[in-house]
């Protein structure tokens, strides 16, 4: 599976983590991932650690993600970005939506 | 297909033998299991009835006078072409040799000699279902071509529609080198460029995430804005306003549109630059110095209208300058081993631009050294655009010919803007809209909208904001006046421009006047050096000496009133 997601011990912190090219094929199981974690959910950790590329399509479910999570006051962090990753983030000037660390 | 029912179709069945009494009696059992059957006596009878009966299955003897069961099969299997018709050898060979050979002419398999009713049937039950198969599969394959013929045909159609609303515009011109793939739209890639009102241009390059039809969809409304907006006067952060919001109304949440802007202002010698998600734009200078713009913003269609940030980064420039902008698919061409062209492909190339190239034929040349391939794929968006001298550049074309409904002619019309609306609106397409309705200026409108324009900027950046024009000549400056010009635009409260227009009848055609007023303090008109000769134009503590010589040069007369915060134009057309 190359999506995986766990909570943190309080329930409120939905973690998902990506392996491998982040990219179309990943969309179904990118959706499925959050939209089934229930209300308790207040914010989230999208974990690209293991994520080796990352192309517009994986913006733009990132964005699915923010609608989902509302919008302007979603509170979502993407850590651990390889160089390439950081650097395709950076250029569409996704930091000025999401937590980057 | 239902199997069963498949397998209960008669077939037509051809047989070959040259003994009589085995080839009654194959006859007979095929006939008794149902089908037709044909009979040969011979390969060379076997080969005229297969033309002329278009048999199923064909049962061929390997040893036969005239034209033996091998030749046969091999002239049956050309005849048939594509279509598969099973051809079973009936033999009692054992030999493998033999064997090898009846399937190396193009024989399907074997039946054996004597015969049994079982094993006829359920052979040729067997290569029925095979033949069935291999019919499903080219009936479905010529359909799956005959739909994406359909399908290109169609993004054909798709593309001459959309070349109708996104006309190429002025990529025509002589300082403008591009290579965008005509089907390109349907990648996701668009290029417009468009000639301004009153010279200059705006060019936009922009990559949907995405691909196909929604792609193509959601370019068509850019398209129509860009143009649209440009012949109006709208300058490039209106229409990145326009764009941006119109996309987040249509665009699925997922779907975004990075894009470039580019302003280019060959009068004043000044770039315009917006990219927001593009790769870095490059700026080669006449003197081979070279700067990257990067992204500095979110791409279009993603943040409202409040959050939206269409604030363009003034470059200063001067002829010979080359602005280079490019789609991710300039990174992403790949060599043979995989790897991408990426940044420093890019970077590379553009280092290795040396004074006598152009920068556009390095950077292609590049990508196709590098790739091993002559052709581009469809995602491929390169631009390359020229300061130039202002004469000789592609200008909107004026509509000739009076129209016949007659516009207004006598009419008086003031407008006046005021506080924080100085810093957020720009009122020039308005004001040109109002004296485009008069069919005489209409066919003016370049010279209208410099008019309009140079007095509009005159009164905001010199009268309101009190920006010395001096500034604008070197570098250093250059920078610090356009930041103190965004920074000045927040304290503009108390402060207005007010326009006042005039227009009359004349004999030969008709007169506008116009006064621009602002609540600057003026200038010392009396003493400005380009007041007292057209010749000495460079510097003044106000007017810029080439916006006054412009307007000196357009109009039939200019005042100053006041204490030089009051100027007054009069500008005659004529039939």
């Amino acid at each position: 599976m190359p999506i995986q997601t766990r909570r943190s011990h309080d329930g409120q912190c939905l973690i998902i983590e990506i392996e491998g090219r982040f990219d179309f094929s990943t969309h179904q199981a990118f959706r499925d991932a959050y939209e089934h974690s229930g209300a308790k959910v207040s914010n989230y950790i999208v974990d690209l650690s293991e994520a080796t590329y990352l192309d517009s399509s994986a913006l733009g479910m990132l964005l699915l993600l923010r609608d989902h999570a509302g919008g302007d006051s979603a509170k979502i962090t993407i850590e651990n970005c390889n160089n390439d990753v950081r650097k395709i983030l950076t250029i569409s000037n996704f930091e000025q939506l999401f937590t980057i660390r | 297909m239902d199997e069963s029912a498949a397998e209960n179709v008669p077939l037509n069945i051809l047989v070959a033998d040259d003994s009589d009494s085995d080839r009654l009696i194959l006859k007979a059992l095929l006939k008794r299991l149902g089908h037709q059957v044909l009979d040969a006596a011979n390969g060379h009878e076997a080969v005229l009835h297969f033309q002329e009966g278009a048999p199923d299955i064909v049962l061929l003897d390997a040893l036969m006078p005239s034209m033996d069961g091998m030749e046969a099969a091999r002239q049956i299997k050309r005849l048939a072409g594509e279509r598969f018709v099973p051809v079973i050898f009936v033999t009692s060979l054992s030999e493998p040799e033999d064997l090898a050979g009846c399937l190396e002419a193009g024989g399907d398999g074997f039946l054996s000699k004597p015969y049994n009713r079982l094993m006829i049937k359920a052979k040729i039950n067997a290569f029925n279902r095979m033949r069935l198969m291999h019919q499903a599969l080219s009936d479905q394959r010529d359909l799956t071509n005959e739909r994406n013929r359909q399908l290109l045909e169609e993004q054909h159609v798709a593309r001459r529609v959309f070349d109708n609303v996104a006309h190429t515009g002025c990529l025509d011109a002589a300082n403008i080198r591009y290579h965008a793939s005509p089907l390109s739209i349907f990648s996701g890639d668009v290029l417009f460029a468009s000639p301004r009102p009153a010279g200059g241009m705006l060019i936009f390059a922009g990559d949907f995430t995405g691909h196909g039809l929604p792609a193509a969809i959601g370019a068509m409304p850019i398209a129509e804005s860009f143009y649209g907006m440009a012949s109006k006067g709208f300058d490039g952060s209106d229409i990145l306003r326009e764009i941006n919001q119109k996309l987040v109304r249509i665009l699925p949440k997922d779907m975004f549109c990075c894009g470039v802007m580019v302003e280019v202002d060959f009068a004043h010698n000044q770039l315009g630059v917006w990219n927001g998600g593009l790769p870095d734009i490059w700026l080669i200078r006449s003197n081979m110095e070279q700067y990257a713009l990067p992204s500095r913003h979110l791409p279009l269609g993603i943040l409202s209208a409040d959050q939206f940030n269409a604030e363009m980064e003034a470059v200063r420039s001067q002829p010979g300058d080359r602005l280079l902008l490019m789609t991710d698919g300039v990174l992403e061409c790949a060599n043979r081993e995989g790897q991408l062209f990426g940044e420093q492909g890019v970077r590379n190339a553009i280092e290795s631009t040396s004074a006598g190239s152009h920068p556009f034929d390095v950077l292609m040349g590049s990508i196709k050294q590098f790739t091993g391939q002559q052709k581009f794929g469809d995602d491929l968006t390169l631009c390359c655009v020229e300061m130039v001298e202002e004469t000789g550049q592609a200008t909107l074309t004026e509509e000739v010919g009076l129209s016949t409904l007659a516009g207004p002619s006598q009419w008086h019309c003031d407008y006046e803007i005021r506080d924080n609306t100085l810093g957020e609106f720009n009122p020039l397409p308005l004001l040109l809209h109002i004296c485009m309705e008069v069919p005489g200026l209409r066919r003016k409108s370049g010279e209208i909208y410099t008019l309009l324009s140079e007095l509009y900027n005159n009164a905001l950046e010199h009268g309101v904001l009190r920006l010395p024009s001096d500034w604008k000549y070197t570098p250093a400056g250059f920078d610090r006046y356009y930041s103190e010009r965004t920074k000045r635009l927040n304290r503009v409260s108390g402060h207005y421009i007010r326009f006042s227009f005039q227009h009359d009848l004349m004999p030969s055609g008709g007169r506008l006047r116009v006064t621009c007023e602002d609540s600057g303090q003026g200038f010392d008109f009396q003493n400005h050096p380009v007041l007292q000769s057209i010749d000495v134009a460079q510097s003044g503590p106000r007017y810029g000496g080439r916006g006054l010589a412009l307007l000196m040069r357009l109009t039939e007369s200019i005042q100053f009133h006041g204490e030089g915060n009051q100027v007054e134009v009069v500008y005659d057309w004529f039939f």
